[in-house]
């Protein structure tokens, strides 16, 4: 009688606790609630709403009221191409464990398969979009996190394509881990400070795999961004760090590793830029600091071109490039130092792993090359190898304090724990 | 034609200057494999290589043996032997022995490296195709300085220039037209001044091969369109035999003239 009473109380008390903190709704099509839609009008405030496997053909979803929308074994919402999908509209929201695919496309309207408006502290995570148009939009919403979802897209032209994940004037928010490819740019940042953009994979996109603009005091470390169509383009932005990132195989007529514009007191350390058509082209940027960049197998490491200021170049490796250093102006302002240049033939008479002789990483050629691109063609040629040896002897159209004094003998191996 | 081919080939297989040939191209192709353990950077270096030094050797080695043997072609040429057959004989012989000291000096170093299981292979196979064809343009070429020359020094100093025009001066030439024409659309005179001179054209063909990061610049895109697409290749090759077979015309005419 006493343990069945004890039982009782037990249960009463569980009802309760559920009751008044936190209920659960489920939704599946043998449910009594059969729509995601409906299943968020029923809850309040702290809910979970639990969404069985399956396929929901529904658009517009807003989410009004800090809820949990929880997918269990991936289910689907399919928008069937007819407009915007999940909206989040309060805050403190979690999205987690969606297929969402068939977001609409307008030439007027930027359709996303999950929006946020103005809202904070919200957490997207584990979702997988597919065939859409924007993917994760978030609109001048503050202090959440986007993690670990699967964006694939199918954009075939850059008019009629949107963006992975989108933050317009956001501030504090953590995108890691995610997947984007095939769409047109896979993250693209505007006028969003202090945003954390960490362990990311963005390949096979159309035009940029990382895009900022306007966008202050942000840290991007351990992403690869790997074969899209113009590299990573980065403008206007002041006190952003890059580090730890893989710049890959971004080859084409105008792609770059990592396209610099207006870029000031950054720091770019510890990335690699690996087989790309330029690995960095930097306009207009100042006080940089790159060290611990391995640059490998590029046509050209560095591009730069024009004003640009106080950069210091310290302590990487260019390897195998066609030209390591491209110059266009007869300043230089720049530090280039103890960085480990395969093309170096000079000496280390004392054996302290400092060559003797000053490396001059701008040639003739490329200085050529900048002015009449054509000549490219003369790549390799024994007349070139003797105009750029006379150049490296006595200096006349290349700057002639572009010099790295104390080139490393050896490949510097990076700390990079 | 065969019988004097074959009489000068082993006349010359067995002569020391194509053992010392062979055997420079087996220690170059040895110590740069195994110092460098980077096959690609490999086949860059010996690109730089054979387009400087196989058409030097193809020119000197093709003057020097046209006069040493000059004792043994007027032998020959009070034989009922035809005239053409006997110079084209002879030249043949020359180029394939050439040819033959290039492809296997390099060959074997390369085999014991392991090219056969590396994607490298067909930059390889075009480097040695590339060499055995400016082998036999540049000897075709000394037959003909030496064939109208009757004297050595001079015969030698045609050759020297022949080869400084086609390595060095003609590059010189082509840049300063590009850089005095800079405001022109260049991309067109650029591919013809390059199908004209068979070294750029080899350096250019095994360029694409490797260098195609750096070429692939929005200019490299028209040089990558019409070099990498078949009927690039074709007209390469094609220009390139064209540069065999005119000076092999002119060898077996001016021998059919020529007084002695």
């Amino acid at each position: 009688m006493k343990k069945a009473l004890h039982i009782f109380v037990f249960l009463l008390l569980l009802f309760c606790t559920a009751a008044g903190w936190a209920k659960t709704i489920t939704v599946c099509s043998s449910c009594s609630v059969k729509t995601i839609q409906e299943g968020i009008a029923q809850a309040s405030e702290g809910d979970t709403v639990l969404v069985k496997q399956g396929i929901y053909k529904e658009i517009n979803i807003t989410i009004n009221k800090s809820i949990v929308l929880l997918g269990e074994n991936l289910p689907t919402i399919d928008g069937e191409d007819r407009g915007e999908i999940i909206k989040i509209v309060a805050d403190n929201v979690t999205v987690d464990g969606f297929k969402i695919i068939n977001v609409g496309t307008s030439y007027t309207e930027d359709y996303a398969a999950v929006r946020v408006i103005k809202r904070d502290g919200f957490l997207i995570q584990n979702l997988e979009l597919e065939k859409l148009f924007f993917g994760i939009y978030l609109e001048k919403s503050n202090n959440g996190k986007v993690l670990n979802n699967k964006i694939k897209g199918d954009a075939v032209n850059e008019y009629n394509s949107g963006n992975g994940i989108q933050l317009w004037y956001c501030k504090g928010v953590e995108v890691r881990g995610n997947t984007v490819e095939n769409v047109r740019d896979g993250i693209y940042l505007e006028f969003s400070d202090n945003i954390l953009i960490s362990h990311n994979h963005s390949k096979n996109n159309l035009r940029y795999g990382l895009h900022f603009m306007f966008s202050n005091h942000d840290i991007y470390e351990y992403n690869t961004f790997e074969n899209n169509g113009a590299g990573v383009a980065v403008m206007f932005s002041k006190f952003v760090d890059m580090n730890h990132n893989i710049f890959k195989e971004n080859w084409g007529t105008t792609a770059f590793g990592l396209l610099l514009k207006e870029i000031n007191d950054a720091k770019i350390t510890n990335n690699v830029f690996q087989e790309n058509t330029v690995g960095i082209n930097v306009e207009g940027s100042n006080r940089i600091d790159y060290s611990h960049n391995d640059f490998i197998s590029n046509g050209w490491a560095i591009k730069v071109r024009g004003a640009c200021y106080a950069n210091s170049y310290v302590q990487n490796n260019f390897m195998y490039n066609s030209f390591d250093i491209s110059y266009n102006s007869g300043i230089n302002d720049n530090v280039f130092n103890s960085n480990y240049w395969s093309n170096y033939a000079g000496y280390d008479l004392d054996k302290n792993g400092v060559g003797d002789v000053p490396y001059r990483p701008v040639k003739l050629f490329s200085y050529i090359v900048n002015r009449t691109p054509e000549a490219i063609i003369m790549l390799r040629s024994l007349f070139i190898d003797i105009i750029d040896f006379s150049e490296k002897v006595s200096p006349v159209f290349t700057p002639d304090n572009l010099v790295d004094e104390h080139p490393k003998m050896r490949k510097i191996n990076h700390d990079r724990s | 034609m065969f019988k004097i081919l074959k009489y000068s080939f082993y006349d010359l297989v067995r002569s020391r200057w194509s053992y010392v040939y062979f055997l420079f191209y087996l220690l170059l192709g040895a110590v740069l494999l195994f110092l460098n353990n980077d096959l690609s950077k490999a086949v860059i270096t010996l690109m730089n290589v054979i387009i400087i030094l196989v058409p030097l050797i193809g020119t000197i080695f093709g003057v020097m043996y046209y006069y040493n043997s000059r004792e043994f072609t007027e032998l020959l040429l009070a034989q009922p032997v035809k005239r053409s057959s006997i110079f084209l004989g002879q030249y043949f012989g020359v180029a394939t022995s050439l040819s033959m000291s290039l492809v296997i000096g390099l060959g074997i170093p390369f085999i014991f490296y392991g090219i056969f299981n590396s994607n490298a292979i067909w930059d390889f196979s075009l480097l040695l195709v590339t060499g055995a064809f400016l082998t036999f343009i540049f000897t075709a070429l000394a037959f003909v300085i030496a064939l109208s020359n009757e004297n050595r020094i001079k015969g030698f100093g045609y050759a020297i220039l022949l080869w400084l025009f086609m390595a060095v001066i003609y590059d010189g030439i082509f840049l300063m037209s590009l850089l005095y024409f800079e405001e022109y659309p260049l991309d067109k005179f650029s591919l013809l001044a390059t199908m004209l001179n068979p070294i750029d054209l080899s350096r250019v063909m095994i360029l694409l091969k490797l260098d195609i990061s750096a070429l692939l610049g929005y200019t490299g895109a028209v040089f990558q369109k019409f070099f990498g697409t078949n009927f690039g290749l074709i007209l390469s090759s094609g220009i390139l035999i064209l540069w065999v077979l005119v000076p092999t015309f002119f060898i077996w005419r001016i021998a059919k003239r020529k007084d002695f």
